[in-house]
């Protein structure tokens, strides 16, 4: 896979996966890319590397793209023909925003932003940054003339919570849930103490009046934005399944990240979505696999001494283990997915964290399967 | 080492992918090993350290995988169902609640819920009294917690609800649980990083957070999968030269491969420099495991390790 072709007739790349395992990177480097190619991209980060987000003059400041200053790639060697953009998402903050479009008026908005139980929960909530990250996805796409955006999602446990968190505020809002709360003569009105029944009173003993009375008022003030958040979650859902968005998914080698990855596909794939392929990353290839590390140890003795050679060797050994493990998890995954939509990056040496480095991956990333194995055979161990 | 496995409730947190599920099961063997009943629970219902010993399954069940070791995966609907008979005492009634759906409205409409009774479960594991029924006590709780960000807020989760609901039952455990997280003679927490610019960032973020939103410190910081230091800088030099008129393609590759994890090591020891100078203390370190799965066998190891370490 070349995720240059991949992309060539994308407007909307979100790059999905496990924690740990370079999403943040993967996902810088195929903006750059694509933007060296000609393009206006903007790239979504949710938490990027100090150093990598310096480097590309980010600051955590503004929830809106900015402008990379392009004299930064000509320092790395890299030709930039297009704009790369960048942000870092600010969960709050969106969600703040996403309360502002769509309150009817300023008392409602005001009333919600500065009710107790939003601002204590809104940022505090596993899920809401899933939910942000898609609604920004969502402006992005609709206010700004971006050639291509690029999200990187946020590294929760579950890498498949970002795809339905819309839906799930929506199923939420509409579900009888919030209903038992709004209806004239549902729970708000019941608490103010008319409530009876065993229900309730076990429910307000277990829960506390307060605690009660405080949700219903703040489900209250929402009840005016139900509709605009459906009508959202709709559009969200339309562009997670436009013929211009894709989904590439990030992986490492190992056991574990893997099965997540064969696991996001199976999703993708049950859900309609969208799949470009899979970044398998931090490769470690085996270029000798039948050696024996002894063999070579012999080889070497005379050159580097007993001692050395055989460290040499012991190294190798380890090094033919982690290249095997990798080749079999690969092995693994591709024979899962239908087609094998695989793009490798080598291991590196040094972890990437400026342009020259996104710029080392990106050549990996945009290469065919022909050039990828040549560059592997100069470069990797 | 001993005043953290004294205390008895430990977190175990870090980035995502940094190896927190494998230094939570290695610290549970260590502390089993000194004689405390131990238990380390998961909390993202992934059964994954039963499976790893071979274990019974422990989705929200108690199961021993060593001899004084017992894990267990906890799950937000076990865990509300359980704190509801116990709230409620009257299992009738309690089954009533859970039963309704006006109750299962309230549980799903309230943000943090989930979060909430998990760490509910977790503190109740940690009472000297058991509160469930034939529940024993546990010297030692030890939690696989989230990755950093959801890792504090559950940890949080507690002051939050105490917070939003100010008085009544929640507000009055939220208040308790909370207590007990705050207090540094009873709870510990760890952070687990690889030896890379990121983790350590994340781990540096997390330091201050938890200092700012519960007043609590690191009690210590691990790194896990460093690279063994096999070749120093003149060594190095040595291996530089014979790549260059090495003869065979076998001989190319192992020099190469032996220069790589010279470069990737050298950069681990920065990252760790860096950590250490920030954090004011030498972290506990951990062996990179050259296996393609960890099995009970490399768990004891790393334990025998970090037992050291600590």
């Amino acid at each position: 896979m070349n995720v240059a072709d991949e992309l060539r007739d994308k407007r909307v790349c979100i790059c999905g996966g496990s924690g740990g395992v370079g999403k943040t990177t993967v996902s810088a480097a195929i903006a750059m890319g694509m933007a060296a190619e000609g393009l206006k991209v903007a790239v979504v980060t949710i938490d990027p590397a100090r150093r990598l987000a310096n480097s590309l003059g980010l600051e955590e400041l503004g929830n809106e793209p900015r402008l990379v200053d392009p004299k930064l790639f000509g320092k790395a060697g890299v030709e930039m023909k297009g704009e790369l953009w960048a942000m870092m998402l600010d969960a709050k903050r969106t969600f703040d925003e996403v309360i502002g479009r769509l309150a009817p008026d300023e008392d409602t908005r005001d009333e919600i932003l500065s009710n107790r139980i939003y601002k204590e929960l809104s940022s505090a909530v596993a899920g809401s940054q899933e939910y942000t990250a898609m609604s920004k996805l969502y402006d992005l796409d609709r206010d700004h003339d971006f050639d291509l955006l690029v999200l990187d999602t946020p590294p929760s446990r579950n890498a498949l919570d970002f795809l339905d968190a819309p839906d799930r505020l929506t199923q939420f809002l509409e579900g009888r849930a919030l209903q038992v709360f709004l209806r004239p003569t549902g729970f708000a009105t019941r608490i103010v103490g008319r409530g009876t029944g065993v229900v309730f009173g076990v429910l307000k003993r277990v829960t506390g009046v307060d605690l009660l009375q405080d949700l219903s008022v703040f489900f209250r003030s929402l009840g005016g934005l139900i509709d605009g958040f459906k009508e959202r979650a709709k559009q969200v859902n339309a562009l997670l399944a436009d013929p211009e968005t894709t989904f590439l998914l990030v992986t490492s080698p190992e056991r574990e990240p893997i099965d997540e990855a064969i696991y996001f596909w199976r999703k993708l794939k049950a859900a309609r979505m969208p799949f470009g392929g899979v970044i398998v990353n931090r490769v470690h290839h085996d270029e000798a696999p039948d050696a024996d590390p002894d063999e070579v140890a012999a080889e070497l003795e005379d050159e580097l001494g007993a001692k050395l050679a055989r460290r040499v060797a012991e190294n190798f050994r380890d090094y033919q283990m982690l290249a095997r493990r990798d080749a079999a998890n690969i092995e693994r995954l591709a024979q899962k997915l239908d087609e094998r939509r695989l793009a490798l990056v080598p291991h590196l040496d040094d972890d990437v964290h400026d342009i020259a480095g996104l710029s080392r991956i990106h050549r990996f990333l945009f290469a065919s399967e022909r050039e990828r194995a040549r560059m592997l055979a100069d470069t990797v161990a | 080492m001993t005043d953290l496995l004294d205390k008895r409730l430990v977190f175990v947190t870090g980035k995502g992918g940094v190896g927190k599920s494998t230094v939570a099961a290695a610290l549970g063997m260590v502390a089993a090993r000194q004689g405390r009943r131990t238990i380390v629970a998961e909390v993202a219902y992934q059964d994954r350290i039963a499976r790893a010993f071979h274990g019974e399954d422990s989705h929200f069940r108690e199961v021993e995988i060593a001899d004084g070791l017992w894990t267990i995966s906890i799950d937000p609907r076990h865990a509300l169902e359980e704190y509801l008979r116990l709230q409620v005492r009257v299992r009738a009634l309690a089954d009533v609640l859970s039963g309704s759906r006006m109750f299962q409205y309230f549980a799903v409409a309230t943000p943090g819920m989930s979060e909430l009774v998990t760490m509910g479960k977790i503190w109740e594991l940690a009472q000297l009294q058991r509160r469930t029924k034939g529940g024993a006590r546990y010297d030692l709780v030890i939690v696989d917690a989230p990755a950093t960000g959801h890792g504090l807020a559950i940890m949080r989760t507690p002051l939050t609800f105490a917070n939003v609901a100010r008085v009544g039952p929640i507000a009055q455990q939220g208040r308790t649980i909370h207590r007990t997280i705050v207090d540094e003679r009873h709870t510990g927490v760890i952070a687990v990083a690889l030896p890379e610019e990121m983790p350590v960032n994340e781990t540096l973020t997390l330091r201050d957070e938890l200092r700012r939103e519960l007043g609590l410190a690191l009690d210590r910081v691990v790194v896990n999968a460093l690279y063994p230091e096999r070749f120093g800088p003149r060594q190095a030099g040595t291996l530089s030269r014979a790549l260059e008129t090495a003869g065979t393609p076998l001989q190319r590759a192992a020099l190469r491969a032996a220069l790589s994890e010279h470069r990737r090591a050298r950069g681990q020891r920065e990252q760790v420099a860096r950590l250490e100078e920030a954090t004011g203390r030498e972290p506990a370190r951990l062996p990179y495991v050259f296996e393609p799965e960890l099995g009970v066998k490399q768990f004891e190891e790393l334990s025998r390790e970090l037992e050291v370490a600590l």
